[in-house]
């Protein structure tokens, strides 16, 4: 029983890098998360379809589409990947940090769409009453539009966090699937099931991604409830 | 001294206004609802632009459409009450009452916190979230908010409106006292003849979008 409950080496690297890989995702989309979804919740502009649309484009794309479409452009030979090495030496082709990216852009309208949403809920009254009170629009941002929209936010950034856990396809079209460096759960699943005897293990990574959902949902709703009541007074 | 020369076009209504107002304390928008005085309101405050014209206070221009001159509402140093409050829900009474303030730099703050919580009577409630006020304190927090930032003008728009007969009584002395405690004018939206009859000096009758009589309450409501 013991040693069902403990984890293999493997397990460890896929699992540590599955929440290394979702945390960047989402650390690193999250404010361009919340400026697209303020900008789509509160201006109007010439091409706001066109942002809504490409936002919401990986949502309704296979993803092997995505992770293809991500080759062509941060490949080391890519149209952005090649000046971007060139110039800052980054470098997304087949390492973590293009995974990170992957999940990042395939999780982004979930994120956009639970922020936005949120703020689209906070009256705009309020943000008015701020403005006679001599706050300029930057700061009325963040002392009331943000706070107010903060449940929103959360749940944006679990649902984003989730999915980039449950990331594969445009992962493994991007930056395949090294172990140590690109292997994710989802990824170490997909191995085992390719290999003689390997259904044992692929069953405990079924298992540990169950468990790390539930978590995540879990989570989400009491820290959504907690900031909810905070925020109501 | 108010001096207000719009057109706007809202909807099916043709905001045509223009009056002045010198040596009044309190200036009342009297009219009934719909016929602009909350746009009028919100003009002044610069909530809405108008398509064209001129607005100016004490002497200093906030909007000339000729003059290309449109002051954002933060740079147009008027405090304004609103008919619902719109007290910020996440903050307490107490950083409800000072968000205002702390943007005002120490040199132009002519009112003091602890004399606006004093004449409101608000100081039990400071530490108190805005859902846990009845709608009579939630409008005398929202009085104090305004003028803390120590206005030019003090803009109010049906303050009274949604309280009932009880509560008005409770709010009505205290605005009453504003302009004489300390020395901010007044312009009052109000479609009540016996609030401005208890307030104002001056009083503007609006009726659908014009200015048909500029005077004294006393007269014209006589």
């Amino acid at each position: 029983m013991m040693e069902f409950l403990s984890l293999t080496a493997l397990e460890r690297e896929a699992i540590g890098l599955s929440l290394w890989i979702s945390g960047w995702a989402l650390v690193g989309s999250l404010p361009l998360g919340i400026l697209a979804a303020w900008v789509l919740a509160r201006r109007n502009f010439v091409g706001k379809t066109l942002l809504d649309g490409s936002v919401h484009l990986p949502l309704v794309l296979p993803p092997v589409v995505t992770g293809y479409m991500l080759l062509l452009l941060f490949g080391r030979k890519g149209i952005l990947g090649q000046p971007l090495y060139a110039w800052f030496g980054i470098n997304f082709s087949f390492n973590w940090k293009g995974a990170a990216l992957a999940s990042a852009v395939v999780a982004f309208p979930l994120l956009v769409r639970a922020v936005r949403l949120s703020i689209e809920g906070v009256d705009q009254g309020l943000e008015a009453a701020a403005r006679t009170l001599g706050a300029g629009p930057v700061r009325v941002f963040f002392t009331v539009t943000l706070p107010l929209a903060v449940p929103g936010v959360l749940t944006g950034m679990i649902l984003s966090f989730a999915r980039s856990l449950s990331e594969f396809g445009a992962t493994i079209t991007f930056v395949s699937n090294i172990p140590g460096e690109t292997r994710t759960l989802p990824l170490a699943l997909y191995t085992l099931t390719q290999v003689a005897d390997g259904e044992t293990g692929a069953l405990r990574i079924c298992l540990i991604s169950v468990f790390l959902a539930i978590v995540a949902i879990a989570g989400s709703e009491v820290l959504g409830r907690r900031m909810a009541s905070r925020v109501r007074g | 001294m108010i001096l207000f020369d719009v057109k706007k076009r809202l909807g099916s209504l043709a905001l045509e206004a223009s009056f002045a107002t010198d040596g009044a304390r309190v200036v009342a928008l009297f009219g009934r609802s719909g016929a602009g005085k909350t746009s009028i309101i919100n003009m002044v405050a610069g909530l809405i632009t108008p398509d064209e014209g001129r607005i100016e206070v004490n002497d200093r221009c906030v909007f000339d459409s000729d003059a290309g001159v449109n002051l954002p509402p933060e740079h147009r140093r008027f405090g304004y009450v609103f008919q619902d409050g719109r007290l910020f829900p996440h903050l307490s009474v107490r950083a409800n009452l000072s968000y205002g303030m702390k943007l005002v730099p120490h040199a132009g703050r002519r009112v003091r916190f602890e004399q606006v919580v004093e004449l409101l009577g608000i100081e039990h409630l400071l530490n108190r979230r805005p859902a846990k006020l009845s709608g009579g304190e939630k409008q005398r927090v929202a009085i104090g908010r305004a003028l803390l930032t120590s206005p030019d003008l003090l803009l109010m728009d049906e303050p009274m409106a949604s309280l009932d007969n009880a509560r008005k009584s409770e709010v009505l002395p205290f605005i009453a006292q504003l302009p004489r405690e300390f020395a901010i004018p007044i312009l009052y939206a109000s479609h009540s003849p016996d609030e401005i009859l208890s307030i104002a000096d001056k009083m503007v009758l609006i009726q659908d979008g014009r200015v048909v009589k500029i005077g004294s309450p006393e007269v014209l409501l006589a």
